[in-house]
């Protein structure tokens, strides 16, 4: 029996199964990841933590890694999309 | 406050796990440093519908469950320091000293730039395998499969096992050397057996050799992409298309450290000895740090640093001609999956090249080198520093960004404010 | 052998400022640089134009030369940033200060305004608490130094000047010989920054290590330039120093200074030095703690003798000018320095008094 882990990510609520990353809770949610300098949309490209295109606040912190954070319950996300 | 350890491992892939637990099992008190929250690297990543294999639970174990290991998750290395790493987890800064430093830093995928490769839903092979491993929802969802080499299966294995559709594979090499390859394997034959497992798992899926997406369409995210195959051009309607290229090395923080690199093609791998040592007398490299070699290699490499790392030469001659033969392996892949020129020309003037700074490949004309487009364009001046933009531009046989200065990855400033020491420095 | 009226040695922002200068008064001109245009100390510094009151010669140069920046400002690539500089007093001892400096910059011509403590916050909410005020300079700007020197070496070259890439081994009479052995005639004008002892061996010259770092974006974090008041001591000082100056990027990023050491010529990272000017920054912005870093790198200063740049003619060489020597502020007075010294080369009236610039002063 695994564990589910509610967080909201851009206020919307969003349940997924614990280990999972913040970057995956953000695309069950259906949500954009950030807006490039010239104001393009951009989600996940490499998944390891190397491209910094999956950043988003966790919690009033900005810039974070979402790929290589796993959820917490209670955890705020904010994105950028 | 400084941490010291006999050996300290920065990697917890099979590589850097095989190096741990041989070292541990040596007496030796053992540091594993990773940057994500569980070990495995990428091949033995934690899957959270599926776990790991068999395998992969057997070496973690052997590392992470001897008591002379210590488990540093979710921490990266910053910089080098005295006798020491400046490293930074989730919420502070670590000091690791240590007797013995083994860099199982892996490898990274070569992304190459193409039209629309920025748009959401383009992501690399290894990186639609680690996303489906870390949750991401592909049930339903329909994905292409792109690029070079036997990772193309194992990516397309892993979406349908996550419930994606895989409508096709493109792989880039032709038939003759995709048949050349095959007849080479009976060297290795648990790789064929693998082989045949993946095209069992993906009865049904199309395979398509001597084909190239050339291009991905969508607004706000993917909606088609064009491939040019033997025959002709198609268009194939898709939610995710993971093209994957190939593997770098990962060398930053040997080139920070001063082991010496050696290229072989585009991208610089760590040079080592027989006992994998690098240059800098107390600093191994193994694994796919040393060139991309596999999860075999990986493996055997690791120990044989585990092993000398605590000085004991037991099994080491066995080890180092089982190293031979899984590194033969990895020259009989790059022989064959070397990539046709065209892909390295598949970018446009107006692609993007630096996805940090939004630079296009076009703004890089007519500078007479890396440092001089760098400070003109700021192409490579975001947070992945150099790494997505100039491994490509290597492969493409434009600059190199070459030097290697701290942080070696973005870094919190009160990281970089910390000292080994916590003696009050005077701060005016 | 090949004559123009000048050839400028060094294409920093300097050089580039005096060719662009030189060109536009019709002179034929030509641009030695063995590097890239502006990629040597132009680029690793902070790209502030912030009159700086140090000296009274020191600010009287900056002044000018902010005028001058107006003209600049639409440069390509230039990324001016009207943000204007506080500077912040910690304490009251810092705050005794506050009179005076409003009156020196005010007597220089800057529109500056003194700051109490809540005025300081509400300008920047991101200060530490409990800071004493300070004096805000609301006209001043930042800029992106490598492509304002790239411009204007475009357009010193759009008006018929000639960019040599190479390297300037001797000085004759009203001649250059390059390292390819191709001598150049006519006056010289010596722009190399840290170059200097190379060709005008007479006029001391030191490098002054400083490090900086860049941080990722956080848009609204830090408004103004930010810098300490007693900023200059660090300056003029001689002892290795830190001192607080911090400054947003039109990206967002936070550019975060300044450090001061002699006895390196290198630009190799310290960490030492770049904890100690981290430690000083968060007293007054202890939010950047959670703030991640991009990028540390070190640039070497040019400094004179006294802080004060050379410019002018060289005593005891024959057609040989000099413009460098900088220090910190190479890229504030760079158009100032190139006007006074095309009207000096030009036997025209500057509108500075030259004597504290001149490089005769160094004679001993």
């Amino acid at each position: 029996m695994t564990a589910l882990v509610q967080l909201t990510v851009n206020g919307q609520a969003v349940e997924v199964v614990a280990g999972t990353s913040v970057a995956a809770a953000i695309a069950h949610a259906d949500q954009a990841f950030r807006r490039s300098l010239s104001g393009e949309r951009r989600s996940a490209l490499c998944g390891m933590g190397v491209c910094f295109e999956c950043r988003v606040t966790i919690d009033g912190v900005a810039q974070q890694q979402a790929c290589m954070l796993p959820v917490r319950t209670g955890m705020r996300v904010v994105t950028d999309g | 406050m400084a941490e010291r350890y006999d050996v300290l491992v920065i990697g917890a892939g099979p590589a850097g796990l095989a190096a741990a637990s041989a070292a541990a099992a040596h007496g030796a008190r053992v540091g594993l440093v990773d940057a994500q929250p569980r070990a495995g690297g990428q091949v033995w990543r934690h899957d959270v519908q599926h776990g790991v294999p068999a395998l992969a639970r057997r070496h973690a174990a052997a590392a992470l469950e001897n008591s002379n290991v210590t488990w540093l998750p979710q921490t990266r290395v910053v910089a080098a320091e005295a006798g020491g790493l400046l490293a930074e987890d989730a919420q502070r800064a670590r000091h690791l000293e240590y007797g013995t430093l083994i860099l199982a830093t892996g490898a990274r995928e070569l992304l190459l730039p193409f039209p629309g490769w920025t748009l959401p839903g383009v992501t690399g092979a290894g990186g639609l395998q680690a996303l489906a491993k870390q949750g991401w929802p592909l049930a339903g969802k329909r994905v292409v499969v792109a690029g070079s080499g036997p990772l193309l299966l194992a990516t397309a294995a892993s979406a349908r096992r996550h419930g994606a559709r895989v409508l096709a594979m493109f792989e880039q090499a032709d038939r003759g050397t995709m048949i050349r390859f095959a007849r080479g394997l009976w060297r290795w034959p648990a790789r064929v057996v693998q082989a045949a497992s993946l095209r069992a798992q993906l009865a049904g899926v199309p395979y398509r050799w001597g084909s190239v997406v050339t291009a991905a369409h969508g607004d706000d995210g993917l909606r088609e992409v064009e491939v040019e195959e033997p025959h002709g051009r198609t268009r194939v309607a898709c939610d995710y298309l993971a093209a994957g290229y190939g593997l770098v090395p990962n060398v930053e923080l040997a080139r920070m450290l001063g082991c010496r690199l050696e290229s072989e093609g585009a991208h610089a791998h760590v040079c080592v000895d027989a006992n994998q040592r690098t240059s800098v007398s107390n600093v191994y490299a193994v694994g796919e740090t040393c060139g991309v070699g596999g999860r075999d290699s990986a493996l055997i490499e690791g120990a044989i640093a585990g092993l000398a790392a605590t000085g004991t030469t037991a099994g080491m001659a066995r080890l180092q001609r089982r190293r031979r033969h899984a590194r033969a392996f990895a020259t009989h892949l790059r022989e064959h999956f070397a990539l046709a020129p065209h892909i390295r020309a598949l970018a446009q003037p107006e692609t993007l090249i630096c996805r940090c700074e939004d630079v296009p490949l076009r703004a890089l004309d007519g500078f007479a080198d890396a440092r001089e487009a760098k400070l003109a364009t700021r192409c490579g001046m975001g947070p992945c520093q150099g790494r997505i933009c100039g491994a490509a531009l290597a492969e493409m046989g434009r600059f190199s960004f070459g030097s290697q200065r701290p942080p070696l990855f973005p870094a919190r400033l009160e990281t970089l404010a910390s000292s080994m020491t916590e003696v009050a420095e005077p701060a005016t | 052998m090949s004559g123009y009226d000048l050839i400028v040695v060094g294409a920093g922002i300097v050089g580039a400022a005096c060719a662009d200068c030189a060109s536009a008064e019709g002179l034929k001109v030509a641009i030695v640089e063995s590097g890239s245009v502006g990629a040597g100390v132009t680029a690793a510094g902070m790209g502030h134009l912030v009159a700086v009151d140090g000296l009274p010669a020191e600010l009287a140069l900056a002044r000018y030369s902010l005028g001058l920046w107006e003209s600049l400002k639409d440069l390509p690539g230039s990324e001016f940033s009207r943000c204007g500089t506080l500077w912040i007093a910690r304490d009251d001892h810092d705050r005794a200060g506050i009179p005076d400096k409003l009156a020196r910059l005010r007597a220089a011509g800057s529109q500056a305004e003194a700051v109490d403590a809540s005025q300081l916050h509400e300008l920047e909410p991101s200060l530490a608490p409990g800071l004493a005020g300070g004096v805000l300079v609301p006209g001043e700007a930042v800029v992106y130094p490598p492509a304002v020197a790239r411009q204007l070496v475009k357009r010193a070259c759009g008006r018929g000047a000639t960019l040599l890439h190479a390297r300037a081994v001797e000085l004759g009479d009203h001649e250059v010989t390059l390292d390819d052995g191709e001598r150049l005639a006519g006056a010289v004008l010596v722009a190399t920054g840290c170059g200097l002892p190379q060709l005008l061996p007479e006029l001391p010259l030191r490098l002054r290590k400083g490090h900086l770092v860049i941080t990722d974006r956080y848009p609204g974090m830090v408004r103004h330039q930010l810098v300490h008041m007693h900023y200059t001591d660090s300056a003029h000082g001689e002892t290795d120093s830190v001192a607080f100056n911090v400054q947003p990027r039109p990206t967002g990023q936070l550019l975060i200074g300044s450090s001061r050491e002699y006895g390196s010529n290198t630009t190799e990272v310290s960490l030492p030095m770049v904890r100690r000017m981290l430690r000083c920054v968060f007293e007054f912005l202890p939010c950047l703690r959670q703030l991640d870093a991009l990028r540390i790198w070190a640039g070497l200063r040019p400094a004179s003798v006294d802080g004060l740049p050379y410019i002018g003619r060289v005593a005891g060489r024959r057609g040989i000018w000099v413009a460098a020597g900088h220090e910190g502020l190479g890229v504030t007075t760079a158009p100032g320095t190139a006007r006074l010294f095309v009207d000096q080369f030009l036997g025209k009236p500057t509108v500075l008094d030259m004597a504290p610039y001149d490089p005769a002063r160094v004679a001993t």
